[in-house]
C-alpha cells in the first residue's frame, strides 16, 4: 500500500448562495487503494467540513453515492481512485436540482416510482403458504429486483433532461418487474399508466442507462419487452 | 406563535424513528389499520443499513429439510449461550413462519426451490437449513418491498431527518424534534405513539461492516431521556468481513459450503468446533479466527485469514452468491472464483439496545415498567431475543416479526389513547444542540475525535476484552467526551449539512460507548460475543442476569434483571458445536 498525490477538482455549490456552480480544487495524497467515497470523507474530514454528499452502506447496495466522477456515474464507495488515475473531477447527478455541492433533489425521482403503482396487485385469494413459482418464472424479474434506486440511470438518460415528466429508467424498470412478476394481477392497470409520450414511449433505446447501471442491469432490453408487452395488450 | 399552530409541527398518531426493515413494518400496520403513520429516517428509506443483510431470513418452513419452531427455538436458546429471555424467543420462532409467508405474498422475490416453494439454506448455529433466502441479496429485497408496501398504504415519509430530543415527560411519550437535513429547521412531530427503530451502533468501531449511518442515534436519545439501555456489552463481531474494509461478506457463503483457512491452508475450525465446523456460531468462529491472527497463523503472518469459496465452482458463487462475489473483486480486487478471499472479524450487530417487553413496550427499570406510548423493535431494541450472540438469520426475522407486533400494539394503543400534552418548550433540547455546535468557542473536530473512538473500539473492545484494556477505553472515552465539548463545525448553513449531523452522531457515539465499556467491565464472564481473557468461564451463578444501565449526574449506574427461563429442558448448559 503507498499513498499517490491526486488533483481533486469538486463541483461545489449551494443555491441561495452561489450564483452558479463552481469548481473547486483539493489537492493531497492518499492510499492508492482508495474509492472515490474515501477522496471524499478525506476532503470533507481533513480539508474543508463545509463539503456535502451522500453515502451510507460502503458496500454498493444502499443506493445513495451515485455521482459523476470524470464524466461517468458511478457509485462512490465501490470506485476505485485507481480506476481513473490521479485527476478526479466529481460532480454531482445530472438532471437533478443540486441542493448543495454533490447533494441532488430526489423527490422527483421517488415521486415518479409511487406513479407506476410500484407494489404487487394481488387479486385471486392468498394461499395459506406461498405462492408456487418456479425457477424460470423468478429468473424473468431476478435481475430487475436487484436495483437499488441510486438514480445513475435516469442522470445519464438524454431522453430525461429535456422532459421533467417522463418517468424514466428507474421507474420503468419498477414497472417491468411486477409487470413480469408471475404473481401479479396489476398489469392492466400499470401498462396504461406506461402507454404514454412520457411514459415507455419515451425511451429510444439510447443504452445509457445501461452503461451507468452499477448494478449492470440490462435496462434497455427490459424496457423494450414492456414495450412489446404494451402493444400486445392493446390489440 | 403557539407551537401547534408553526408550519414545523406535525401531529401524527404513530410516528416511527428509523426506514429499516422493523420501522417500514411497523408503519405498514399502522397504516393499514386506518391511522395515520407516518416514517421519520436520516437516509431515504431503501438506504437503510437492512438492505445491507445478505443470506436470509430464518424461519422453520422446513420446505428443504426437516424443522419445526421448537428447534429453531432451541438453536435460537443456545446460541445466545443462553442469555435470550425464553418468552420472547417463543413469540418469535411462531410469528416466524407467518412473517415469511406475507413477505412473499407482498412479491419478495425469494429464491426457489425445484417445486416452487421458498428455498432455505444452511445458516451458522442453525440445525435445519432454515435461512429463507433471495441469493445473497435477501435484506435488499426485504427492504425495498416493504417500502413498496408503505407507498401503497400512504405512509407519509420525512426523508433526511435527524431526530434530536424525545420528548416524554412523566413516564409518557409525546412525540419528538427533528432536524431537516435538506433544508434546515427544526420540526415537532407530536404524537400518541412513538417507536424507535433506529438500528444498530456498529460505528463506534473502526472496522465494521456498519453504514456511515448506524451511529446509534436511537440509544443515545434513550440515554438521554434518562431511560436505561440493556446488555450493551454484547457485541457481535462477522468472522467475515471483507480485510480492511469491514463491509459484510454474507455467512450464505459458508452456507453453500465455503471454507475458512489459516496460512497453513487448514480449515482451523476443527479445532474449535469439530461438528459444526464453519457454521458454528459467529462469536465463536470469530473469536477462532482472531485467535489463530493472534498466534501468528495469518496470511502471511498478518492480521487476516482466508474465506474460500473456489471449490464450489464459478456456477454456484454466480447464481447464489453473486453480491459477495462483485463485492471481494471490486474491494480488493480479488476473484472469488480464483482465489481466496482475505478476512478479518469486523463489528456487526449489536445484541444489546433499548429494553422492552414482549409488546415492544419500552420500559425503564428491571421491574419492567412501562414508558407509555414509547415502543421499539429491530436492532436499536432489546427483548432480550439474541441474548449474548445472535444467531444469522435471525436479526432480519427480529425486525420484521417484532416491527409488524410494535404496529399493532401502538395502533390499539392510539385508538385508547388522545394525544398527551406537549412539554414545555419542546425544541430547546434540539436548539441547543444546534447553538452548541454553531456556536462553540472551540476548534476540535469531530472527525478526530470520531477517529480516535473507533481505533481504540476496534483495539480494546474487541473479540478478546481483559479489565487493564477495557480501562484504558474508559479513560479514553471520557477524554474525548471533554473534547467534544469544544468540537466546532465548519458549516454553518441550513442546508444538508453533513458537517452538523456527523458531529451531532458523534455526541450519540460517545455516549453509549461508555455504556458498552461499562457492562463489559462489571460483567467478569464470559458469555457469547462477550469474551474476557481474565475471565474466560461463563459463570452462571453470578451472571446469567441482564445489565440495565442509566446515565445518572454524568456516571453510568447499573442495574440487573433475570434472565427468563420457561423451560425445563433449556436450562443453560455447556455450550459446545
Amino acid at each position: 500500500m503507498a499513498k499517490i498525490d491526486i488533483s481533486v477538482k469538486i463541483l461545489r455549490y449551494l443555491p441561495g448562495k452561489d450564483e452558479k456552480p463552481r469548481w473547486q480544487l483539493f489537492q493531497f495524497a492518499i492510499e492508492d487503494e482508495a474509492t472515490i467515497l474515501d477522496v471524499l470523507n478525506e476532503i470533507h474530514w481533513q480539508h474543508d467540513g463545509t463539503l456535502s454528499y451522500r453515502r451510507s452502506c460502503r458496500s454498493s447496495i444502499c443506493g445513495s453515492c451515485a455521482m459523476k466522477v470524470n464524466g461517468r456515474n458511478v457509485l462512490a464507495c465501490e470506485t476505485p481512485i485507481h480506476r481513473f488515475g490521479t485527476k478526479l473531477k466529481i460532480e454531482p447527478l445530472s438532471g437533478f436540482s443540486i441542493i448543495k455541492d454533490l447533494v441532488v433533489d430526489l423527490e422527483p425521482f421517488f415521486a415518479k416510482l409511487k406513479r407506476i403503482k410500484p407494489y404487487l396487485i394481488v387479486d385471486k385469494p392468498l394461499p395459506d403458504k406461498e405462492f408456487i413459482q418456479s425457477t424460470a418464472e423468478l429468473q424473468a424479474i431476478g435481475e430487475s429486483t436487484l436495483c437499488i434506486l441510486c438514480a445513475a440511470c435516469s442522470a445519464a438518460c438524454p431522453s430525461s433532461w429535456p422532459n421533467q415528466d417522463y418517468l424514466g429508467p428507474a421507474a420503468l424498470l419498477k414497472a417491468y418487474r411486477f409487470v413480469f412478476d408471475s404473481r401479479d394481477d396489476g398489469s392492466d392497470e400499470r401498462l396504461e399508466i406506461i402507454n404514454d409520450k412520457n411514459g415507455v414511449w419515451r425511451c429510444h433505446t439510447i443504452f445509457n442507462c445501461m452503461e451507468a447501471c452499477p448494478k449492470k442491469i440490462k435496462i434497455t432490453d427490459y424496457l423494450s419487452r414492456l414495450k412489446v408487452k404494451v402493444v400486445e395488450n392493446s390489440i | 406563535m403557539k407551537i401547534d399552530e408553526a408550519r414545523n409541527y406535525h401531529k401524527i398518531d404513530a410516528v416511527i424513528v428509523g426506514a429499516g426493515l422493523a420501522g417500514l413494518r411497523a408503519a405498514l400496520e399502522v397504516a393499514k389499520s386506518g391511522l395515520s403513520a407516518s416514517v421519520i429516517s436520516k437516509v431515504y428509506p431503501t438506504r437503510s443499513h437492512s438492505g445491507g443483510a445478505q443470506g436470509g431470513i430464518a424461519a422453520a418452513l422446513a420446505n428443504v429439510g426437516e424443522d419445526s419452531p421448537q428447534l429453531h427455538m432451541f438453536d435460537t436458546i443456545k446460541g445466545s449461550d443462553y442469555l435470550a429471555d425464553q418468552d420472547i424467543i417463543e413469540l418469535f420462532v411462531n410469528e416466524a413462519i407467518k412473517t415469511v409467508y406475507e413477505f412473499e405474498h407482498m412479491g419478495v422475490p425469494f429464491s426457489r426451490t425445484e417445486d416452487g416453494r421458498i428455498n432455505q439454506r444452511d445458516f451458522g448455529g442453525h440445525s435445519s437449513p432454515r435461512a429463507c433466502f433471495a441469493q445473497d441479496v435477501t435484506g435488499h429485497v426485504l427492504l425495498h418491498t416493504l417500502y413498496e408496501q408503505c407507498l401503497k398504504h400512504n405512509v407519509l415519509f420525512f426523508n433526511e431527518f435527524q431526530v434530536l430530543s424525545l420528548l416524554i415527560e412523566n413516564d409518557v411519550a409525546r412525540g419528538l424534534v427533528a432536524w431537516d437535513i435538506r433544508q434546515g429547521g427544526l420540526h415537532i412531530f407530536h404524537a400518541r405513539a412513538v417507536l424507535l427503530a433506529t438500528g444498530g451502533y456498529g460505528r463506534a468501531w473502526k472496522v465494521t461492516s456498519n453504514a456511515h449511518a448506524n451511529t446509534g442515534d436511537g440509544v443515545g436519545l434513550v440515554l438521554e431521556a434518562g431511560l436505561p439501555l440493556e446488555d450493551m456489552e454484547f457485541v457481535q463481531f462477522h468472522p467475515t468481513g471483507l480485510y480492511k474494509h469491514g463491509i459484510l461478506l454474507s455467512e450464505a457463503a459458508r452456507g453453500e459450503g465455503a471454507y475458512i483457512i489459516n496460512d497453513q491452508g487448514e480449515r482451523f475450525m476443527k479445532k474449535y468446533a469439530a461438528a459444526k465446523m464453519e457454521l458454528a456460531p459467529r462469536d465463536i468462529v470469530s473469536r477462532s479466527e482472531q485467535t489463530e491472527i493472534n498466534e501468528g497463523r495469518g496470511i502471511g503472518g498478518k492480521d487476516y485469514v482466508y474465506l474460500d469459496l473456489r471449490h464450489l465452482g464459478k456456477e454456484k458463487i454466480l447464481q447464489r452468491l453473486p453480491q459477495i462475489y462483485d463485492l471481494a473483486l471490486n474491494y480488493l480486487k480479488v476473484d472469488a472464483i480464483k482465489d481466496a478471499v482475505p478476512i478479518q472479524p469486523t463489528a456487526h450487530y449489536s445484541m444489546g439496545g433499548i429494553p422492552a417487553n414482549a409488546h415492544t413496550e419500552v420500559i425503564r427499570d428491571a421491574k419492567g415498567t412501562v414508558v407509555r406510548g414509547l415502543y421499539t423493535a429491530g436492532e436499536a431494541s432489546c427483548l432480550s431475543l439474541h441474548g449474548a450472540n445472535r444467531l444469522g438469520c435471525n436479526s432480519l426475522q427480529d425486525a420484521a416479526t417484532f416491527g409488524r407486533i410494535a404496529g399493532i400494539r401502538m395502533g390499539e394503543f392510539c385508538r385508547e389513547n388522545a394525544y398527551n400534552d406537549l412539554p414545555a418548550e419542546p425544541l430547546a433540547k434540539a436548539q441547543a444542540k444546534i447553538d452548541r455546535l454553531w456556536q462553540a468557542p472551540g476548534k476540535e473536530k469531530h472527525a478526530d475525535i470520531r477517529e480516535e473512538l473507533q481505533v481504540n473500539m476496534t483495539k480494546y473492545m474487541g473479540v478478546f476484552r481483559c479489565e487493564s484494556e477495557m480501562l484504558k477505553m474508559k479513560a479514553i472515552i471520557k477524554e474525548l467526551q471533554e473534547r467534544y465539548r469544544r468540537v466546532a463545525v465548519d458549516d454553518h448553513g441550513a442546508a444538508f449539512n453533513l458537517d452538523l449531523i456527523e458531529a451531532l452522531e458523534l455526541e450519540n457515539l460517545l455516549s453509549f460507548s461508555e455504556v458498552i465499556v461499562e457492562g463489559a467491565l462489571a460483567r467478569k464472564e464470559s458469555r457469547g460475543a462477550h469474551f474476557r481473557t481474565d475471565f474466560p468461564k461463563r459463570d452462571d451463578g453470578q451472571w446469567l442476569k441482564h445489565t440495565l444501565a442509566w446515565r445518572r449526574d454524568g456516571k453510568i449506574v447499573l442495574d440487573f434483571g433475570k434472565v427468563v427461563v420457561i423451560y425445563p429442558q433449556y436450562q443453560p448448559q455447556e455450550r459446545k458445536y
